[in-house]
């Protein structure tokens, strides 16, 4: 009969990962058997806990430590429960109840995840088994505050693929076509002298000298000059990204930077004004002279137009994130499920954000004219803008390898503080510099896939993938704030890139509606009518709000996609027959109605 | 004479104030510089069909890019539709000729269609019905399909206003005698033919042996009996003349109240629980008539109480589910949201989407329905009860409810065929009063019904659409509706845990399609049907892409896997191989609309759909966004 659903079809959350149910007949009787463990994981300790489960109740089990994970098993035997969380996930290790704590599991730990969930464990309060369980969690979630190395610099996986190699800047600047004859490459900041948190190696206009890029860097806050992120491969018009202008509180003027400005609007030979967009709300870039930022007025710079994009900070994504959770975890709010969700305004956020992204792939593409995109620093919203756009502009990033090229250079090369946003390995999780920016991105990239499901090479479960291991500390990719910092560390020498993992499982982050179009811009639908909260991964943890696995369509697809190729496999041996069966011709095969596997759905 | 498709100016005109679009600038009305020959566009009229009234020189708006463009052309009513005959060149080029419909073009409305009419008066929007002192330059009209029509009617000549409009307000909005109905002379003037293919027929339940055929088909044969005591409505008017009661149920019993308190069968489950329903004996003051009503009743649930029928239990939906009025309340607010007039509309409400969207009340009356489905079929599936579903007349909520379980119960009722029959069986015979809920007679205001048939969906683990009712009544008791929900919740703690525990563990198994099917109802789950309720909404369309998109890859490989079926069995039936390949099947898929097949590619150009108002105060988060990102002073840097 039909093909049962296979997991490798299985597109989406990676709750197979995180919680396993397995059968009771199937347990490994030997414990230490049982607990998965990385090449260069080692066990710390374990202990008998209870763990409460806000879906099905306290359940008791053993939870093993290592310096990678916290892994939980049942003890009970109706539950097969598994929980299998790396340390980096978590935020926060608080302490629930005191000596003095009367009732059932009121003692013990909540730990606060950055992947939206809590996880409470209940312990003895005789023999010091809490007091332990919160040291050596504290040491190993938080290694930076014990002189303690990041796992990644532990692990010894092996793939035969290497995930370092995937980013090759020349060779991305080669494929669009870079250097030509209004665009060079610079390598003014190899020993990142001009620009500490810029990439080694940069696009900058043909007609401007290393030294006048080093006066425009006064005048842009951190160095961080314009420099190209992308060019259109027809009319030439670019995005170019930088940081905000030093005007202050007295408009400070800067004519290298002026200059500078109207050099890149001429790379593509069109009289059109150059267009700035700002990513902040107008009032913000106002308040940002206040403290010596600003933004470019139009008396300086005469052939520019500057535009807001009403983008807000990282402290009100972060909040917003907080209140996200308030409504889906635990319990996802019922009766006011619609006005919760739009108090949160998470989803606004992402509207505005990708509206910002629309109207830049829009001037580029429409040949009007080239872009330049900033925000305050030009590491967060600034490459959430750029990203998206060339995701919007130019097919190539929607492949695989092409999304992590993207990433790779818009995110990781250019700066965006990871570190410092994530908080890897480090202890205060109320640090004002955490925020979900990259979230944030991955979710309008989530969004976009979900408005054209054909047009990305990579499925659902590719972007919460990358998501686990943004925090996860086991691949080197998103450790650091620059690139600087991350050659000083080694990074690449001495860790295993994400890409490594997800390059040679490739198959499994494949979307099979996948139809490869080149030169197709894709403009999404930025209305709050098309926009949904991503509920395969701010809802995974709630077994009640689970959405079908694979989805129907997608099934049907796959197992048409297997029948196709018998049957193509059927007729090319069917003509091999035909060719041979002069010869005898009572060999002949049996009726196509017998040999061939059926469809689950009919025609 | 006015240039064509020119709105605003040139071909000589005075350029007009465009009074009407007051939220688009003049330049922004841009004309259509093509000349375009006269085209003579004929009015396609059904066998029957009769024109009543027309104007010329009306200029029909379409949303085109944001901007919106005139069409200059020809507005007629007849006595089954309004139509606009324009000459919209675009509109002939493309692969547009697969949006459109045998019956309805793009520009007709039919006049059950027609919601609401608005006229424009000196720039102000105003209800138009009855007697006119005064005629509108601008008419807008709202359809009960969501799609809204604009025509100017500034450069039409007076004496042409006032018949168009007056006629189109008469034959849409005032009350109407069954026999006037387009039907009738429509199919007094079409030969009847009926093809109907048997493979794919829908089972009209007009016949015993329809009745005879579906007991068969559920197996529920055993325990239940079709009758014919009704032929001729000797009983009763509201009942079909052929329906189906428990075997011991005498024809006595059937005539005793005119159909009312009789178990009369819906649905037999695999298990042989059935799902019955039963209209109320009529309500008496009376005390004697009360125990006469009380014996009956008595005398009937005897008899359905004892094997072999299952233990009963009974659903009163009149009173512990929701009532007429709160769906048509919701309803009216809910459909509101769809019907924009333009752009700006549109993005004006998009931030408070959601909350609008609650405030309908729609969507959670959806899941409410939803649930009260998984309730019933708690009862039949898990606990092998029979399930008596009581109402007023049995012609409402009955139908809703009895059709939505045998949509995820009942596999058959998932085909084409099936549901066809589903909608002939529960709604036509179940005598749901359509000519009322969608007052296709236009009654006075106060008897005012709508019906409205639609297919909500949970983008769930039941993926494969459920069919899905609802009707509503008139009068806008707002009040009721807050109360009645509290109510509900409220209700018992281990009917509550008996659904919970069947639902959550139905969901944590693997599905089959082919058996029960439950919808998710959690609130995320729970979403508006684009498909439906955006399809008419340039803005909301987003070019290749939505979930036709899969779809339509799927039907490719689906063609391209049948030829290849194909060439195999002909390999096996011919030995001898033929060379030359028969042509693929495969058509180069066109990039389709996400609102395929509905909606008209209105945008021809790929530009993308811009946010006109985005920012809005965040409140409480004020100190935080003002704050820096970094707290590095840059005055020094």
């Amino acid at each position: 009969m039909a093909s049962a659903p296979t997991s490798k079809y299985n597109s989406h959350s990676l709750e197979n990962e995180s919680i396993k149910r397995t059968s009771r007949d199937g347990i490994n009787r030997d414990p230490a058997e049982a607990v998965p463990r990385l090449p260069g994981e080692t066990r710390i300790t374990d202990k008998e806990v209870i763990y409460i489960c806000p879906f099905n109740g306290p359940i008791k089990g053993r939870v093993y430590i290592t310096n990678y994970r916290l892994y939980l098993r049942s003890l009970e035997t109706d539950s097969a429960l598994i929980l299998d969380v790396p340390l980096g996930v978590i935020s926060r290790i608080e302490k629930m109840g005191g000596a003095t704590s009367r009732g059932e599991n009121s003692y013990g730990l909540d730990i606060t995840c950055k992947d939206m969930r809590n996880l409470r464990f209940a312990l003895k309060q005789e023999g010091h088994s809490r007091r332990d369980m919160f040291e050596i969690l504290t040491r190993y979630a938080f290694p930076l505050a014990h002189s303690l190395p990041i796992f990644a610099f532990l692990n010894e996986e092996k793939f035969n693929v290497d995930g370092w190699t995937v980013y090759n800047p020349v060779e991305e600047y080669r494929r669009q076509g870079l250097p030509n004859h209004h665009w060079r490459i610079t390598f003014i900041n190899k020993c990142y002298g001009l620009c500490d948190t810029y990439p080694a190696l940069l696009v900058v206009p043909f007609r401007a000298t290393d030294e006048d890029l080093k006066r425009v860097a006064t005048f842009r806050s951190r160095n961080r000059i314009p420099v190209l992120s992308w060019i259109h491969p027809e009319n030439k018009t670019v995005i170019v990204r930088c940081s905000q202008p030093l005007v202050g509180m007295s408009g400070k003027r800067n004519k290298d930077d002026e200059k500078y400005l109207d050099v890149i609007r001429e790379t593509n030979r069109q009289i059109s004004k150059l267009t700035i967009y700002d990513a902040r709300p107008s009032v913000n870039a106002v308040a940002n002279k206040a403290t010596g930022g600003g933004y470019e007025s139009d008396d300086a710079y005469h052939n520019t137009e500057l535009l807001f994009l009403d983008i807000h900070n990282i402290h009100v994504m972060r909040e917003s994130l907080k209140k996200v959770k308030d409504i889906v975890y635990p319990n996802v709010e019922e009766s006011h499920w619609l006005s919760s969700l739009e108090s949160t305004h998470w989803l606004e956020h992402i509207k505005l954000v990708l509206t910002g992204a629309i109207q830049v792939a829009d001037k580029v593409s429409s040949g009007k004219s080239s872009v330049l995109v900033h925000c305050s620093d030009g590491w967060d919203r600034t490459a959430q803008l750029t990203s998206l756009a060339m995701l919007m502009l130019d097919s190539f990033y929607r492949s695989i390898e092409g999304f992590e090229i993207l990433v790779q250079k818009e995110w990781i090369s250019f700066g965006h503080k990871f570190a410092s946003r994530i908080g890897h390995g480090d202890k205060n999780h109320a640090d004002a510099d955490r925020s979900p920016i990259f979230l944030q991105f991955i979710d309008c990239v989530w969004q976009m896939s979900k408005q054209f499901p054909t047009a990305f090479e990579f499925n659902e479960r590719f972007l919460i993938t990358i998501l686990d291991h943004l925090y996860s500390c086991r691949f080197g990719t998103f450790l650091y704030n620059c690139e600087s910092a991350r050659e000083k560390q080694k990074v690449t020498e001495r860790t295993v890139s994400l890409w490594s993992l997800i390059n040679s499982n490739k198959d499994t982050f494949k979307n099979p509606f996948y139809t490869k179009e080149i030169n197709r811009v894709l403009y999404p639908v930025a209305s709050m009518r098309h926009l949904e909260l991503w509920v395969n991964y701010y809802i995974r943890w709630n077994p009640r709000i689970k959405q079908q696995q694979p989805n129907p369509v997608e099934q049907r697809y796959m197992e048409l996609l297997a029948l196709r190729d018998e049957y193509i496999k059927r007729l090319e041996e069917l003509q091999l027959a035909n060719s041979a069966k002069l010869s005898d011709p009572s060999t002949s095969p049996s009726s196509p109605s017998q040999m061939l596997p059926h469809v689950q759905t009919h025609f | 004479m006015l240039g064509k498709g020119v709105v605003g100016g040139g071909g000589g005109t005075k350029a007009p104030k465009p009074s009407f679009v007051s939220y688009v600038r003049p330049e922004e009305i841009h004309t259509n510089e093509k000349e375009v020959t006269e085209k003579e566009v004929t009015l396609h009229l059904l066998p029957g069909e009769q024109l009543l009234c027309e104007a010329s020189t009306v200029l029909k708006y379409v949303q085109e890019d944001s901007c919106q463009r005139g069409i200059c052309g020809k507005l007629v009513c007849t006595d089954f539709k309004i139509a606009f005959l324009g000459d919209d060149e675009s509109a002939l080029d493309t692969d547009e000729i697969q949006f459109k419909n045998k019956v309805i073009g793009e520009n007709d409305i039919t006049l059950h269609c027609v919601d609401q009419i608005y006229g424009v008066f000196d720039e102000k929007k105003k209800t138009l019905f009855g007697q006119l002192k005064k005629y509108p330059e601008k008419l807008i009209i709202h359809c009960k399909d969501l799609r809204v029509f604009h025509f100017c009617l500034r450069y039409t000549k007076e004496e042409e206003v006032k018949r168009i409009v007056s006629g189109i307000i008469h034959h849409t909005l005032a009350p109407k005698l069954l026999k006037r109905l387009f039907l009738f002379s429509y199919a007094t003037a079409v030969q009847n033919h009926t093809a109907t293919d048997p493979k794919n027929h829908t089972v009209m339940f007009d016949t015993l042996e329809d009745w005879c055929w579906e007991l068969e088909r559920t197996k529920g044969s055993m325990k239940y009996k079709a009758v014919s005591v009704n032929e001729g409505y000797k009983v009763c008017e509201r009942l079909p003349a052929y329906f189906v009661v428990p075997t011991p149920l005498s024809e006595e019993n059937v005539s005793r109240f005119q159909g009312h308190g009789i178990p009369i069968w819906c649905w037999s489950c695999h298990n042989g629980c059935a799902l019955l329903k039963m209209s109320a004996l009529p309500k008496e003051q009376d005390d004697g008539i009360l125990q006469i009503q009380k014996s009956f009743l008595d005398g009937i649930y005897r008899i359905i109480h004892r094997p072999p029928y299952e233990i009963v239990k009974t659903e009163d939906l009149s009173s512990n589910f929701l009532s007429l009025q709160d769906i048509q309340t919701a309803y009216c607010k809910f459909k509101q949201l769809f019907l924009i007039d333009n752009s700006t509309e549109f993005w004006d409400t998009d931030i408070k989407w959601f909350s609008l969207l609650e405030s309908s009340s729609w969507l959670d009356i959806i899941r409410r329905c939803l649930k009260k489905a998984i309730e019933i079929i708690e009862c039949l599936e898990a606990q092998n009860m029979n399930v008596l579903l009581l109402e007023e007349n049995a012609s409402d909520l009955c139908c809703l409810v009895s059709s939505l379980v045998q949509v995820m119960m009942d596999p058959h009722c998932r085909t084409r065929a099936g549901f066809q029959s589903l909608v002939q069986k529960e709604w036509i015979m179940g005598g749901h009063c359509f000519l009322d809920r969608c007052n296709h007679l236009r009654q006075s205001d106060k008897e005012e019904h709508q019906r409205h048939l639609s297919l909500p969906l949970t983008q769930s683990k039941s993926s494969p659409k459920r069919g899905f009712f609802r009707e509503e009544t008139d009068h806008l008791i707002k009040n009721l509706l807050g109360k009645r929900i509290s109510k509900l919740i409220n209700s018992s703690d281990e009917l509550q845990d008996n659904f919970r525990e069947f639902y959550e563990g139905w969901h944590s198994k693997p599905t089959d399609y082919h058996g029960l099917l439950l919808p998710h109802v959690e609130g995320p789950e729970i979403k508006v049907w684009a498909q439906r309720y955006l399809r008419w909404i340039p803005e909301a369309q987003i070019l290749g892409g939505g979930t036709v998109a899969t779809m339509s890859k799927l039907l490719e490989m689906m063609e391209e896997v049948q030829s290849l079926q194909e060439k195999i069995e002909e390999r096996h039936h011919r030995q001898e191989a033929l060379q030359a390949e028969a042509p693929s099947l495969l058509r180069n898929s066109a990039r389709l609309s996400s609102l395929f097949p509905f909606a008209l590619l209105q945008r021809h150009s790929s530009k993308p759909v811009l946010p006109i108002s985005g920012w809005k105060a965040l409140g409480d988060e004020e100190d935080l966004a003002k704050r820096e990102d970094e707290f590095v002073d840059l005055g020094d840097v």
